[in-house]
């Protein structure tokens, strides 16, 4: 009677065991987890801020005064394209003739190349250059140093960045419409450029 | 260049000081290994500014005022 008993009790207490285990070892993690430190990257406006503003000054270092008042006044540079015959992805019969072309880079978004005496839109080049390192929660360079990398990699090596980076057809990432309009600002800003100079090299000889 | 920070200096020295020079062409195979790409800003003719990417200390100008240590680039979006 009492053997019967006990082996009764011992599979009713294996039963509900097996229902509540799951139950109580989840109870127990939460429990670890509330009091575990997670770290956590938050997000530092200031900190990015310094950054940029120390890659500003980085960029205005590398590149000239015309370049960098580009940079500063539009929000992007303009590299002129190096290569004789044209990029070999992305180029048309008018570079593989000889065309001058050149390269606009945005921070953060893809390099476009155009032909500046039509501005026929060539392709996007699609680069990034992310740090696995993470030394700060995140892989993203700063504007500025995204751009400067863009174009000490053109002027660099232009051959090679066009080989790494994915090309796309012009309109895939930034509007068309926008780049024109960019390239519209560029003009009417080299014109402005071009004239004030004249005027301050007309004070200075007077 | 780093995320979140911008700038940062890694190592300055005088070449024509040994040791420097030791430890510079260190911190540069260093930053080669952990797969950065590395530039030196140059004037070329006609005043136009342009980067010179170097694979090796060698090929860094004793004249160089500095090399930049930028992420490798890889096709995006």
């Amino acid at each position: 009677m009492v053997l019967a008993l006990g082996a009764t009790l011992i599979v009713i207490v294996a039963l509900l065991w097996e229902v509540s285990a799951p139950r109580v070892e989840e109870t127990i993690a939460r429990w670890r987890a509330g009091r575990a430190r997670v770290p956590v990257d938050v997000y530092d406006p200031g900190r990015e801020r310094r950054a940029e503003q120390r890659a500003r000054q980085l960029l205005r270092s590398c590149v000239n005064d015309e370049e960098w008042e580009m940079y500063r006044d539009l929000g992007f540079l303009r590299v002129w394209g190096g290569l004789a015959a044209g990029p070999e992805q992305g180029g048309t019969l008018a570079t593989r003739a000889g065309a001058p072309y050149a390269y606009i880079i945005y921070p953060h978004k893809p390099i476009v190349a155009y032909l500046p005496q039509t501005r026929e839109l060539l392709a996007e080049y699609c680069v990034t250059f992310p740090d696995l390192s993470r030394p700060y929660g995140s892989a993203r360079l700063p504007d500025s140093d995204d751009a400067l990398a863009k174009w000490m990699a053109l002027t660099g090596d232009e051959r090679h960045l066009v080989g790494e980076a994915n090309m796309h057809l012009p309109g895939r990432q930034i509007d068309p419409k926008q780049v024109r309009r960019d390239l519209w600002r560029l003009t009417q800003w080299e014109q402005a450029r071009l004239r004030r100079l004249a005027r301050e090299q007309r004070t200075t000889t007077s | 260049m780093k995320p979140g920070h911008g700038e940062v200096l890694l190592a300055e020295g005088d070449l024509e000081v040994r040791e420097d020079e030791q430890r510079l062409v260190q911190e540069f195979r260093r930053q080669l290994d952990d797969g950065m790409w590395a530039a030196v800003p140059t004037t070329a003719q006609g005043g136009r500014r342009e980067a010179r990417m170097v694979r090796s200390f060698e090929d860094v100008p004793r004249d160089a005022d500095r090399v930049i240590f930028f992420p490798r680039a890889a096709g995006g979006c």
